[in-house]
């Protein structure tokens, strides 16, 4: 069903999305990124792999700030969106968060109804003016997640009422409706089943389209099914980043040729 | 024989009985541990166990029963004439205990021969004299049938205690003996002593049980006795707490809407000092404070709990309440007469209570999972709007339930009512006069010389299981919430 990229969804040339320079994250004494500098293009699903503990999830939460929620984490370095720097004095981390969505490892609603679990965001926000531009909101935001149809006649039943594959379409939902710029997906199918798997990879390939995605991923054959670009990480340093068909037809570096053959990781 | 020294006998048995049922043991499989079935210290507890556990359950059994046994048959012994005489059997009884004490010690001390203190014959006035000078405390002159019942109540006694040592010291040998005999490389020691503990165990859950059982049933037929005298109509739609105290009944009025008014008027305020405040310190310590601001004012916050409530009272008394009254007084608003009030009571009970809704609630909101947080802040949200509207609504059954054991402590709060709330049982809505509690009024009608045949005493008990039906029903109702609530994440 997933192969490996077919030309026509290889990326030539777009816009830079987020732009990062000689990031260093430290946790209190650990440095944990080294130095890595990696070009987010607009549009593009880009996938971040490499052996547990390697950096990559602590380098996408980087891109939102959400390691500002832990006290003893210290990151250095540029980080551009959009060519402004998200570690500015002058940004403000909640209104970035809402600009840079994220959807995490293990599916988290929360303890309210589908509709009030998408509408979070837009009411915290201020999206919608009125009640039927939220319903607007919600629908689309269910569409974009692909989960529409398995909901929309119980919207008012708890999300965590819901399967683990339909959890994760709700929580990327209610990241789409904030209507961010960018998704970042810390091993968004590693609690899923195969099936639940291939629905989300499928809804990745689709926000595609709208949003630049950055996804971590312990699966070398999911990074190779659903992105563009692959960024290959080790012990805190961006060892190779490259298409993603370059990265797992013919690797530069034999770190990484090591790891997508299983023997190191 | 001296009761100390029976325990210390069969002690010393059985901690003998531990020795040699090591070495029993141990020299059945020839000196080598591998050998046997269990540790060699196993033997020894089996035979130490079984030595003393039946010896000292006999003991407890043997000391309980002994005193009903004797006291039914010597009051057998008093004529009915001289009960007549006096309020109850019970006091000749007690009349009677101390004669024979008093006999008992002046024997103890020479004052009196043996032989003397058990005549049957001896002049009365004679006793009580020697008694007198022996220094024991005699009321009055001591009646024959009273000396007749107090010698045989000192020969049953003694005689008691004597067989009861044999049958226990008897008893302990015989279980270090059987213990003894099972001291064998293939008998599965272990086993018998983990069931052993398992006993003990079990007993120690059951005192607990049983004795709650036991204060029930001791309230409840005392309510029972109490609405045998006062209408129970009255007592709970009476509109008027009056109690006289001269009165065998029938002048008093006992009704215990202005107590229960009372006391749901202070828990109230003590309330609404208490979860804003406690609520609010739980969501800084969870969610704002550093670990290290945490790690100080987490304790700090619990040592309130600690503070005996007296100490609370002490300072509604001397603090608060004149506090209040320079605002709220005379000389400032003029609604409130003295420092003793609903008030007062209140915001002393609820600086009491936050460290109960504040821990609570503390826990629970950290048990809420690091996850929900994430999603909010991954969606911009800020932290209150994350506490507000993930957190919160996801701790509330939890809450809630920590607000209920809260209230039902202060419902049965008492020394800071009767420090702070003062003693007049009204029906008002002023919360700056003085009203009181359930609480309070059950210590202030079985303070001094409570007769508890009257009404008026005990209207206490009536109370009190009143108390206990509302502040059980607080407590299943908070422990059904906050179980529903743990089911939600685990």
């Amino acid at each position: 069903m997933y192969d490996a990229p077919t030309p026509e969804n290889r990326v030539t040339d777009q816009t830079i999305k987020f732009s990062a320079r000689k990031v260093q994250v430290y946790y209190g004494d650990t440095h944990a990124i080294k130095d890595v500098d990696v070009d987010i293009a607009d549009n593009t699903v880009t996938a971040f792999i490499g052996p547990s503990g390697c950096g990559k999830s602590t380098f996408l939460r980087c891109l939102n700030r959400m390691n500002d929620t832990i006290d003893v984490c210290r990151v250095e370095g540029d980080i551009l969106l959009d060519g402004e720097d998200i570690y500015d004095k002058k940004v403000d981390p909640v209104q970035l968060r809402a600009k840079v969505g994220m959807v995490f490892q293990k599916p988290n609603p929360f303890p309210k109804s589908i509709y009030d679990n998408i509408a979070y965001g837009p009411r915290i926000h201020g999206l919608a003016n009125s009640r039927a531009d939220l319903d607007e909101i919600v629908e689309k935001a269910l569409r974009r997640g692909a989960i529409w149809d398995e909901v929309k006649d119980r919207l008012d039943a708890p999300g965590t009422g819901l399967s683990g594959g339909q959890q994760q379409r709700l929580c990327i939902a209610r990241a789409v409706a904030t209507e961010p710029e960018v998704l970042l997906m810390d091993e968004p199918c590693s609690a899923l089943d195969p099936i639940a798997t291939a629905q989300v990879e499928e809804l990745i390939d689709e926000l595609r389209q709208n949003y630049s995605v950055v996804i971590v991923t312990h699966s070398m054959q999911q990074a190779a099914r659903v992105s563009q670009k692959t960024a290959f990480f080790h012990l805190g340093s961006l060892v190779e980043f490259d298409d993603t068909e370059q990265i797992f037809t013919n690797p530069k570096d034999e770190r990484t040729e090591s790891y997508i053959t299983g023997r190191i990781g | 024989m001296p009761l100390f020294w029976l325990i210390m006998i069969v002690l010393a048995v059985a901690a003998a009985g531990y020795f040699l049922g090591r070495q029993r043991a141990l020299a059945s499989a020839g000196g080598n541990t591998r050998h046997l079935h269990s540790l060699p210290s196993y033997y020894g507890w089996n035979v130490a166990m079984k030595a003393a556990v039946p010896a000292f359950l006999l003991l407890i059994v043997w000391l309980l029963v002994q005193p009903v046994y004797i006291n039914s048959t010597v009051s057998g012994m008093i004529p009915d004439r001289t009960v007549a005489d006096n309020a109850s059997r019970g006091l000749v009884m007690a009349e009677v205990r101390r004669t024979a004490e008093g006999l008992d010690n002046a024997v103890a001390e020479g004052t009196m021969t043996r032989d003397f203190a058990s005549d049957m014959r001896a002049d009365i006035t004679d006793v009580t004299q020697r008694l007198k000078d022996a220094g024991q405390i005699v009321t009055s002159t001591v009646t024959q049938p009273v000396l007749n019942a107090a010698q045989r109540y000192r020969v049953m006694n003694a005689t008691g205690t004597l067989w009861m040592s044999i049958a226990v010291i008897v008893l302990a040998f015989a279980g270090a003996f059987r213990g003894l005999r099972e001291a064998h490389s293939d008998f599965r020691a272990r086993n018998t002593v983990e069931q052993g503990i398992r006993a003990i165990l079990i007993g120690a859950a059951s005192i607990a049980i049983l004795t709650t059982v036991g204060i029930i049933l001791s309230l409840v037929f005392n309510t029972i006795e109490f609405f045998r005298l006062y209408p129970a109509w009255d007592f709970f739609t009476g509109l008027n707490w009056a109690p006289s105290f001269s009165g065998r009944g029938g002048s008093s009025d006992l009704g215990v809407l202005p107590l229960l008014w009372g006391t749901f008027y202070i828990s109230i305020v003590a309330l609404a000092v208490a979860v804003p405040v406690g609520l609010f310190s739980a969501i800084y310590l969870s969610e704002y404070a550093s670990p290290r601001v945490r790690s100080v004012a987490k304790p700090m916050l619990e040592v309130l709990a600690g503070i005996p409530t007296i100490v609370y009272g002490l300072f509604a008394l001397l603090t608060v309440g004149p506090l209040l009254v320079s605002v709220f007084g005379r000389d400032g608003l003029g609604w409130m007469q003295s420092g003793t009030a609903v008030m007062t009571a209140g915001l002393v009970m609820g600086i009491m209570l936050i460290p109960f809704v504040s821990s609570l609630s503390d826990d629970i909101i950290n048990a809420v999972p690091q996850a929900m947080r994430d999603g909010s802040y991954g969606l911009g949200a800020t932290r209150s709007e994350t506490i507000k509207q993930v957190i919160l609504p996801a701790a509330l059954p939890g809450i809630v339930g920590a607000i209920l054991l809260a209230a039902s402590r202060a419902i049965g709060e008492t020394m800071i009512v009767v420090l702070g709330a003062g003693a007049a049982a009204k029906l008002s809505l002023n919360p700056f006069e003085a009203m009181t509690t359930v609480t309070a009024k059950i210590v202030s009608q079985l303070t001094g010389d409570a007769d508890f045949a009257s009404p008026e005493a005990l209207v206490a008990f009536a109370l009190g299981m009143t108390l206990f039906v509302i502040t059980l029903g607080l407590n299943v109702f908070a422990l059904y919430i906050v179980r529903k609530y743990r089911e939600q994440y685990e």
